[in-house]
């Protein structure tokens, strides 16, 4: 701690027992307390300790379904830790408790020390010390030049880059005092500041901020308003009014499927076009759409996250009408896209019509003769469902997903050995089901696209805050402030002089300075002898 | 020549380069065996290096010279471990620009842990060789070498991985930067962390005069290049960690923070040797603590580069895990049997 103030206590009025304290005192105590530098540090272990049980418990904001099994699977610890805040610690009252109080401590630190460094950058170098071969680092020679001369040169070595104390009238003490490095101060300064802009940018866009996602098939349209997401997470402050009025439509979705090699069968080079508009009445302009590529939009990224198939299936009811006609979403289980779906065709008459099964965008057989799917790639799509009949639930007005399938109030339907019926559809096949239920048309495949939007203000604050904190660090840890005094005085028929370095930053080494020092003063004077450096090694 | 042949090169080169440096320890621990029975002569303890500069008399040199014998195989052998980590480090990039090549396409070597891990040890080496002469690092040669050979056998035996092509979010020139500058501030952590154990051990028995430790510099001056190691690597791990990483993220996910486990324990890092830079300029904690807390810097670190792959599996940073499909955000409602693994992920 380098701050003295924190190891002085305020003497005590008399009459008072010793322990005892005025509010004042208690509030400035409590401040001098929290500026301390040994606050700092305990903060900053306290928030580095804090940060952990984030990375083990799964967090709501960052995998809310990985936080939700968490939960079912541990239903006796899951309420303790929602108490705690252990699905949201990074929001949670005692994270945000430990910045908050490092932020107060570190203001209490830059502005006190801001005055001071202003004070210094204007004061001049502090006169040499009384006895300068008692610093840890001095050298000393003797010479044939005047005191004036060596001086001379001295200011003009040294003026070259440091500051060097004005001569004084009068009191000529027969020194030169010069000091460099004020930048490392400054460097800390800003440093330190930056971490509160950072800060501040972070802040602003979790509060201003928005995030919300929504699946496309390949062909639908986007218009930028609330209700056309599929899921949406606002920042505590947002404003409807803040969504960029822009709409857009991917045209085309092509994916790149490496058929060789060891990574067959690995999709790459996923690329949307794009059509958009920023405004309703803008120019229609393109974009490609790719990942690490977002699309911007205003103050809005569009970024492509991910894919999958949405098979087009046509359900005729029992009276030959169409009863759902169009792309469904299925979503992949693995890595090759075999999917998982359900399609629902509530307006089928005489029964609602619901099916339940999976995709296989390549169908092929184990040798033990069990489905299985080889590629991602549609090459050879196979459909195979389950049929479900009767009430699907979906006029009662509570909210359903589209993922699930209701089968409270359906029956399985059964083919003529009373097995569950499967249906295996390739495209263009047609199944009539039985009972006079209707038919079942797999027309084709279509592609969809997970797109993720969101707004995220404060970026660029943050992200010049860190820079400026990385070039206030630079200048923090890498410039080295030191003092250099010289002095020289008669000492019999010749000069003595006295050369004396002391680095100010704790890590230097001035040894090398002083005797390039040394040697710059001396000149021409080769053939001396050698200065006799004295060096303290442990400092 | 063709992909596969690039992968066998890149192996064998692997084991040749652990195989070299294997040979290099042995050699170094000969060197430091033979110096073990000679008292280091007052005054002879190895000088601060910082106040050396370069070509200051080695340690070897200085403490053998009464024993010419000794003095030559002390130095033989120390150069000769010298002169086999050239070798094996040489040998340790070609296995990296063999992992490179046998991607198809070409490739920068991050794609997995296992390419991961021989970079970082690749840096650590190389780190050592460049500062060598600059710090004065000889006595530090057996046990940058020794960490080597055990993190490359880690690495070989656990963490092997075939060569596959990066997943899409990969490719881009911020993860070149963001990793080579993540490796070079691992490397120079590690570098400090090494003098940091040494300076605790060290301060322990300051006294002795024979062996290993009498021959390590004082502990002001173990002291005093571990924080230059870490003022080095901070900044530049501010770099990787705070500006490359949330930009790349930003791009490919998104979301330039989103506490993602890896994200967390880079923080954590950097939060520790944040506190290390403070406890350094504390007076208190000058010293013994702040050594300890370059320590805890390093686990983090190195928990995050390894440890959390196989401990969290939420991480969105692939390399770490076949990537799972992206979970949860595709739509709220989907209940989890259903909206499990859901959208198929690009390039996670
Ligand atoms: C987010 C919080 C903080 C971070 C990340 C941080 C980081 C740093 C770093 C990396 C240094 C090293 C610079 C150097 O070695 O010169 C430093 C120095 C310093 N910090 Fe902080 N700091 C934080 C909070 C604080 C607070 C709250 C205080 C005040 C109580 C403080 C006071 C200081 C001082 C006085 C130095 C200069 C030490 C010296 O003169 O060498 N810091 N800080």
């Amino acid at each position: 701690m380098s701050d003295p103030r924190e190891t002085q206590y305020d003497k005590l009025p008399a009459g008072r027992r010793a322990g005892e304290l005025t509010l004042r005192e208690l509030l400035r105590f409590g401040w001098r307390q929290i500026t301390s530098m040994r606050t700092a540090l305990v903060l900053l272990l306290l928030l580095a300790l804090a940060a952990v049980p984030g990375s083990i418990v799964p967090q709501e904001g960052v995998d809310a379904l990985a936080a939700s099994r968490w939960r079912d699977d541990h239903p006796r610890l899951a309420p303790v830790y929602e108490w705690l805040g252990l699905f949201d610690v990074y929001g949670s009252v005692w994270f945000s408790a430990i910045y908050l109080l490092l932020m107060i401590s570190l203001v209490g630190c830059i502005v006190p020390r801001t005055l001071v460094y202003w004070r210094a950058m204007r004061a001049q170098p502090p006169r040499a010390p009384r006895n300068l071969s008692r610093l840890p680092d001095a050298a000393s020679y003797r010479t044939d030049e005047s005191v004036d001369e060596v001086l001379a040169r001295a200011r003009t070595v040294l003026g070259r880059r440091h500051r060097v104390r004005k001569a004084e009238e009068g009191a000529a003490d027969g020194a030169v005092s010069a000091e460099r490095g004020y930048l490392r101060e400054a460097g800390n300064l800003v440093f330190h500041l930056s971490v509160v802009v950072v800060l501040v940018g972070f802040a602003i866009g979790g509060l201003f901020g928005y995030k919300g996602g929504v699946i496309l098939v390949t062909g639908d349209g986007f218009g930028n308003t609330l209700t056309s997401y599929d899921d949406f997470v606002p920042g505590s402050l947002f404003t409807p009014d803040q969504l960029d009025p822009f709409s857009f439509t991917v045209e085309d979705f092509e994916v790149d499927w490496l058929l060789s090699g060891r990574a067959a069968g690995q999709a790459r080079g996923f690329s949307a076009d794009v059509r958009y508009r920023e405004t309703r009445d803008a120019e229609e302009e393109r974009y490609d759409l790719r990942v690490n590529h977002p699309l911007t939009i205003g103050d809005t990224d569009i970024f492509l996250i991910g894919h999958g198939y949405a098979p087009v299936v046509t359900i005729r009811d029992g009276e030959g009408e169409i009863a759902y006609n169009g792309p469904t979403i299925f979503l992949p289980q693995d890595q090759s896209l075999f999917s998982f779906g359900v399609i629902k065709a509530p307006s089928a008459e005489p029964q609602e019509i619901g099916l339940e099964g999976v995709l296989y965008p390549t169908f092929g057989m184990t040798e033990e003769g069990d489905p299985v799917n080889l590629l991602g790639k549609a090459v050879d799509p196979l459909l195979s469902v389950l049929v479900h009949a009767g009430d699907l639930g979906m006029d009662e007005g509570a909210s359903q997903s589209v993922y699930v399938l209701d089968k409270g109030d359906t029956e399985q339907v059964e083919d003529e050995d009373g097995k569950p019926l499967r249906l295996d559809l390739r495209p263009g096949d047609t199944v009539e089901l039985p009972d006079g239920l209707g038919s079942v048309t797999f027309e084709g495949l279509e592609d969809w696209q997970r797109i993720q939007i969101s707004q995220t203000p404060g970026k660029l604050i943050a992200l010049g805050g860190v820079v400026m904190a990385l070039v206030g660090l630079l200048g923090s840890l890498f410039i080295r402030p030191r003092r250099v005094w010289v002095r020289a005085r008669q000492d019999g028929d010749g000069t003595l002089v006295e050369v004396a370095a002391l680095d100010r930053s704790g890590g230097g080494d001035v040894v090398p300075v002083l005797e390039d020092l040394v040697a710059a003063l001396r000149g021409d004077e080769r053939g001396n002898q050698p200065p006799e450096t004295k060096r303290d090694g442990t400092s | 020549m063709t992909d596969a042949a690039w992968e066998t090169l890149s192996n064998q080169a692997v084991a040749v380069c652990g195989v070299v440096y294997f040979l290099a320890l042995i050699s170094h621990l000969v060197q430091w065996t033979a110096l073990r029975k000679l008292p280091v002569e007052a005054g002879a303890e190895a000088p601060a290096p910082v106040a050396v500069g370069a070509g200051a008399p080695s340690v070897v040199e200085d403490t053998a010279a009464h024993e010419p014998d000794v003095e030559r195989r002390t130095a033989l052998f120390g150069r000769l471990g010298l002169l086999l980590t050239v070798i094996a480090t040489a040998v340790h990039l070609v296995a990296l620009v063999g992992r490179g090549m046998a991607a198809d396409p070409n490739r920068v070597p991050w794609g997995n842990m296992y390419e991961f891990t021989l970079s970082g040890t690749f840096v650590v080496s190389l780190g050592y060789l460049l500062l060598n002469r600059r710090f004065g690092l000889a006595w530090m040669a057996p046990i940058v070498v020794g960490f080597v050979v055990v993190v490359l056998m880690v690495d070989v035996v656990w963490l092997y991985d075939p060569v596959a092509p990066l997943s899409e979010a990969l490719y881009s020139p911020w993860l070149v930067i963001h990793v080579v500058s993540a490796v070079i501030a691992t490397g120079a952590f590690t570098l400090g962390g090494i003098c940091s154990v040494l300076y605790l051990v060290k301060e322990r028995r300051p006294a002795r005069t024979t062996g290993y430790l009498a021959r390590v510099p004082a502990p002001a001056a173990l002291d005093r290049i571990s924080y230059r190691m870490h003022a080095f690597g901070f900044p530049v791990w501010t770099f990787a960690v705070l500006i490359t990483g949330p930009i790349w993220a930003h791009q490919a996910w998104s979301s330039y923070w989103s506490w993602d486990p890896k994200e967390v324990w880079a923080f954590i890092t950097w939060v520790v040797y944040a506190a290390y830079l403070h406890a350094r300029a504390t007076a208190g904690w000058k010293g013994r603590n702040a050594a300890m807390l370059a320590l805890l810097g390093l686990a983090t670190l190195w928990f995050n580069f390894i440890g959390i792959n196989f401990f969290s599996t939420t991480s969105q940073h692939s390399y770490a895990a076949p990537a799972v499909a992206e979970v949860g955000k595709v739509s709220v409602e989907a209940p989890a049997s259903a909206g499990g693994e859901l959208a198929q992920p690009l390039g996670r």
